[in-house]
């Protein structure tokens, strides 16, 4: 993935490969393009596959082409300047970027955001965890040809996106924390509207799960196809549920609790095979488990501030520090290096699509080509933070 | 000019259709007539596709050209008409052009035979229905083209799995078909007649199907209950299979292949590919109905039957347009009052009052006899319209090896099993008889 140019001159040539490949005859090979341009791709994803008929032999991942330098910029921007573009990486699951940056920054200034703030922040990002989920559930149902939930889903993420809105202005990119604590006091009847819309969704859920679960085409096409292993996840550093989904409980909301998950009573959905099918009902359980956790924030929130004392102008002392969250399509590392100046000497993204992504030629390999579309969708990776 | 005359009204007495009385001139004009209604269909189809999916999907759906987007459909043909037409440098241009013409061909070929109406058809032929499946097959001939010629991978790769899913689902649509052809070479009525030893002989024609059926006095779907059923079902599977529409329009996937064999047409061949595709559905639909539901005969015609029951059903036809009517005006009046709204609120109105008339038109008998025929028939056949739209709105789609073996593995054998018992319930006197003389 490193020299793209590199390797796809290896791949389009077909009569370099048949010579390389004595198993297949290269009249059988065939070498499609898919993306960047393609329906099912989410974005700018380019995808070479090779194939013999419809069976998958092989695929290589090309990305960059939504590159835009967000680690670069980091560099020239203030501690607090750079807050707003982290929300570009992962546009579906901004406000869960915001939080990994502020607590990563939070850790090399040593301060600690006020109990109100966690409360908060908690309480957004589990709502940012549905919307990414939803937005996953709405675009993976369409690549496998049900196109109907996309918009029941779209319909019922509109809710968290107006409750977003109210909080802080912004839908999509909220930049809705601060280091430090939060951007905004959380705005009148708050509490009551982040209630009402739990209760609203709780059985939106099944409304999904009706349509979806127990469906005997969806389950044909997602039962047993791209299933990776245990220790394969664990090789490549797959994250999030797709790892959960191949039966490894590891979370890092329990693993290693940040804001104040500890205080909050979830379970952690496992699945058993690793298949699409697992990793369906894995975020499926996930949503209903976030459900659990707003509730519990709400009915908890605390009143007081919601800054801690951070300097106006930020100067973390040098040193380096790496911290890590649960985002919606799993672990979100942000490792700053500092030299002791306003700005950042380093920041490096470990993005969890980017790395997922890796995982794509291993579950593809023998399936089918309908398999491949299957597949990207349920990886659930974003381009914009594959590429940064 | 006399000869002119006497040759066309000549046909005006005839209880025939016009191809089986040999005339030319009622035959050009049916042509035409069907030529129009199938295009109007097709249109009316587009519209209703939309608005029907844009609901189950909780969203309008067309909106803007025109009341509730009614013309729509007719904007999307001009812009399809003005659009370049794209041929790939590389395409081989002979096949590449031939392609959708033998498509549409075959797909409105078919309709010479499908009978609207005991006379409503262009013409009888007594292979109707072996016509019918060989020439809808023909349009594989036309995707493989498309495919091949466009010399790129998606569409070959559309063409292969449209082909080879085609060709499979023939022979369980096939079965299903030939079960419905023993059936009408009975002479039994009611569901399990059977109507003594010698049975009569079978036919293909297809008016001679639903005459059949007028005959048993039971649409097929019912007949050997529940073997009609089973039948009817896997011709129903089939036919969706068929014409590459959702669940199983792995064809032309568009998450997959982007558009599958018609990825490289654009303008006006790409619509000739889409009016096929609908024309074909119309076409296997109207198979289904002339085959299971009676074909252009009344619902019930046993339970209720008699002069009384057929008075109130000659009214349906024009109650039906009345209430199409009472929809626009009703919305018509909901239209918001904003003076930017008066054409289209002119516009809903101006087609009520067309429906209207239609309707009032249908309310009398002269009309009424000889339109609820193809009154009947359309109505059968938008109901499947319908399921086909609904299909789209709840299924994922198949993948290629499920749905080979769904046709190869499920279907066949269903097909093969029903065919077999169909044939045991048909010859069931005559193999009672061998029993008793074995015995």
């Amino acid at each position: 993935m490193t020299d793209p140019n590199a390797t796809l001159a290896h791949h389009v040539d077909i009569a370099d490969l048949a010579a390389h490949d004595k198993t297949y005859l290269d009249a059988n090979e065939l070498v499609i393009n898919m993306g960047p341009q393609h329906p099912a791709t989410h974005g700018v994803l380019r995808v070479i596959l090779r194939l013999d008929g419809e069976k998958v032999l092989g695929l290589e991942c090309v990305i960059g082409y939504l590159h835009r330098g967000v680690e670069k910029i980091g560099e020239h921007r203030t501690y607090t300047m750079f807050n707003p573009y982290v929300d570009r990486m992962d546009y579906v699951a901004a406000v869960s970027n915001g939080l990994g940056y502020c607590e990563t920054v939070e850790k090399l200034l040593n301060v600690e955001a006020p109990p109100r703030a966690q409360h908060v922040r908690v309480i957004l990002t589990e709502l940012n965890r549905i919307a990414s989920h939803q937005l996953w559930l709405g675009t993976h149902a369409l690549d496998i040809g049900a196109i109907t939930p996309l918009f029941y889903t779209f319909r019922d993420r509109e809710e968290i996106l107006k409750i977003y809105e109210k909080y802080c202005g912004a839908r999509l990119t909220t930049h809705a924390f601060r280091i430090g604590g939060l951007q905004y006091e959380t705005y009148t009847g708050f509490e009551k509207e982040v209630k009402n819309f739990l209760n609203f969704f709780r059985p939106k859920i099944d409304e999904y799960e009706e349509l979806l679960t127990t469906n005997r085409i969806w389950v044909e096409r997602t039962k047993n196809v791209g299933a990776i292993s245990a220790e394969d996840c664990i090789a490549l550093g797959v994250t999030g549920p797709v790892l959960r989904a191949s039966g490894v409980k590891w979370d890092l909301r329990k693993a290693q609790p940040y804001a104040n998950y500890k205080n909050f009573d979830f379970d952690i959905p496992i699945g058993e095979n690793g298949d699409t099918y697992d990793r369906y009902l894995v975020r499926m359980a996930e949503m209903r488990q976030s459900v659990r956790i707003i509730e519990q924030a709400v009915d908890a929130l605390p009143e007081g501030p919601i800054m801690a004392k951070v300097p106006k102008v930020m100067k973390p002392p040098a040193g380096e520090v790496y911290h890590s969250i649960e985002a919606p399509k799993g672990e979100l590392g942000y490792f700053i290096v500092s030299d002791g100046s306003t700005q950042p000497y380093r920041v490096r993204v470990r993005p969890p699509s980017f790395v997922n992504l890796q995982a794509l030629d291993l579950m593809c390999r023998g399936e089918l080509v309908a398999d491949v579309i299957a597949v990207i969708g349920t990886l659930d990776i974003v381009l914009g933070e594959v590429d940064r | 000019m006399h000869a002119i005359i006497d040759y066309i009204s000549s046909y005006l007495t005839s209880d025939k259709t016009p191809g089986a009385a040999g005339n030319m001139f009622w035959v050009l004009v049916y042509i035409m007539l069907v030529f129009a209604g199938l295009s109007v269909a097709v249109i009316a189809m587009n519209w209703l596709e939309r608005k029907i999916l844009a609901h189950m999907q909780v969203r309008l759906g067309p909106m803007r050209v025109g009341p509730h987007g009614l013309l729509q459909p007719i904007a999307d043909a001009i812009k399809l008409l003005l659009k370049e037409d794209i041929m790939p440098a590389e395409a081989d241009g002979f096949v590449f052009w031939m392609a959708p013409l033998i498509v549409v061909l075959a797909a409105f070929t078919v309709f010479v035979v499908v009978p609207f109406g005991p006379t409503h058809a262009i013409t009888d032929m007594n292979i109707g229905i072996l016509f019918m499946l060989g020439v809808s097959s023909l349009s594989v001939l036309g995707i493989v083209m498309a495919g091949w010629a466009s010399n790129s991978h998606y569409p070959l790769m559309g063409a292969l799995r449209s082909s080879a899913q085609m060709v499979s689902y023939e022979i369980a649509m096939g079965l299903a078909v030939v079960s419905v052809i023993l059936v009408t070479s009975l002479h039994g009525s009611g569901l399990y007649g059977v109507g003594g030893a010698g049975a009569g002989d079978g036919t293909l024609s297809m008016i001679g199907i639903v005459r059949a059926q007028q005959e048993q006095g039971v649409w097929f779907i019912f007949k050997f209950f529940p073997l009609g059923l089973i039948a009817f079902f896997i011709f129903a599977v089939s036919m969706v299979a068929e014409t590459n529409r959702a669940p199983f329009d792995l064809a032309e996937a568009e998450s997959e292949l982007t558009a599958g064999f018609h990825t490289e047409y654009s303008g006006f061949r790409w619509s000739l590919f889409f009016l096929a595709e609908y024309s074909a559905m119309i076409a296997v639909s109207s198979i289904a109905v002339t085959l299971w539901l009676g074909g252009w005969l009344r619902p019930f015609p046993n339970l209720l039957n008699g002069d009384t029951w057929d008075q109130a059903f000659s009214f349906i036809p024009g109650i039906t347009f009345l209430f199409f009517a009472a929809i626009c005006f009703y919305n018509a009046v909901r239209m918001p009052k904003h003076p930017l709204f008066r054409v289209q609120t002119i516009g809903l109105f101006g087609f009520g009052v067309v429906l209207g008339l239609i309707g009032l038109a249908l309310f009398v008998p002269a009309v009424s006899i000889r339109v609820q025929d193809i009154f009947w028939f359309a109505a059968k056949v938008s109901g499947f319209m319908y399921v086909y739209i609904w299909f789209r709105g709840t299924f994922p789609r198949y993948r290629f090896d499920q749905l080979m073996q769904l046709g190869w593995k499920v279907l066949l054998p269903m097909g093969l099993g029903v065919l077999i018992l169909t044939a045991i319930f048909g010859l069931w006197p005559s193999i009672q008889q061998l029993i008793q003389r074995l015995i």
